[in-house]
């Protein structure tokens, strides 16, 4: 039960889910909220191998560099958001395909 | 007793998870966003990764979440509470998530994986500390540098006028 296959099954179930969040979503932010699912099977994967892998921290790193990153895309991303809001009035993602209004 | 609750977050993880994309209201699904915080924040744990335990906790729980959650907050109307979240693609979304899916289980359960065991140690704070301030150090400076960048990046993004 609980071995390595385990946890990658749980992050492939992740990863999917978050694919089909980011592929089916209108709203910019519940897209984003897909796309830190992903994120997070990714280091779910990083630190399973560094389990399994002989106790090897530079899997922990790695993932530590990972929530770093999606930290600072979630403040930049949102701030987008809030800005496509203010000029359309709206954060669909479908209606926000020009650079210019 | 152990194989129980690694059940119980497992499931937790990915039920939740399932909420996120599934469910109407952006709000329900900022919440279940925050069960499959919690459930990967267990996850750690049964890996031995007590830091990282936290740091899922403080940076994903008490960070990412809250930024989410006002961002809801700030760009909802309630007029169009009641429109449907999802796109045209849900037919090709189904369709390719679940060949994902079959094709990584596929890998998963083919593959020989290299596994060795090792004793569960006493502490992990000190390793990636050392780590971070020796092999990693680079890195550890590159990303100070684009964590700034970030936060003026975004500070000046959100601004009212440009």
């Amino acid at each position: 039960m609980n071995q390595l296959n385990t946890y990658l099954y749980i992050a492939a179930i992740l990863f999917s889910i978050g694919i089909f969040g980011v592929m089916t979503r209108r709203n910019g932010i519940a897209v984003l909220m897909g796309v830190e699912l992903i994120l997070n099977a990714a280091n779910i994967n990083f630190i399973a191998f560094s389990k399994y892998g002989g106790m090897n921290f530079d899997g922990h790193v790695f993932a530590l560099f990972i929530i770093v990153l999606a930290a600072a895309e979630a403040a930049v991303a949102l701030a987008i958001v809030i800005n496509i809001y203010n000029n359309l009035n709206t954060i669909n993602v479908d209606e926000a395909s020009a650079i210019k209004q | 007793m152990s194989e129980f609750v690694f059940l119980v977050v497992t499931s937790v993880t990915i039920i939740s998870a399932l909420g996120v994309v599934l469910s109407n209201q952006l709000i329900y699904s900022a919440i279940s966003l925050l069960f499959t915080l919690f459930g990967i924040a267990g996850l750690y744990v049964f890996l031995w990764a007590d830091f990282m335990t936290g740091i899922q906790l403080l940076v994903y729980v008490g960070g990412i979440l809250t930024l989410i959650i006002f961002g809801i907050m700030l760009t909802n109307k309630i007029s169009s509470a009641r429109l449907s979240q999802t796109n045209m693609q849900q037919g090709i979304g189904s369709v390719v998530s679940l060949w994902l899916l079959i094709v990584l289980s596929l890998v998963i359960s083919k593959t020989n994986w290299y596994s060795v065991s090792s004793s569960e140690p006493v502490s992990t704070v000190d390793k990636i500390g050392t780590l971070l301030m020796t092999k990693h150090l680079l890195a550890f400076e590159g990303i100070s540098l684009l964590l700034l960048g970030a936060l003026i990046g975004a500070a000046i993004l959100a601004r009212k006028e440009i």
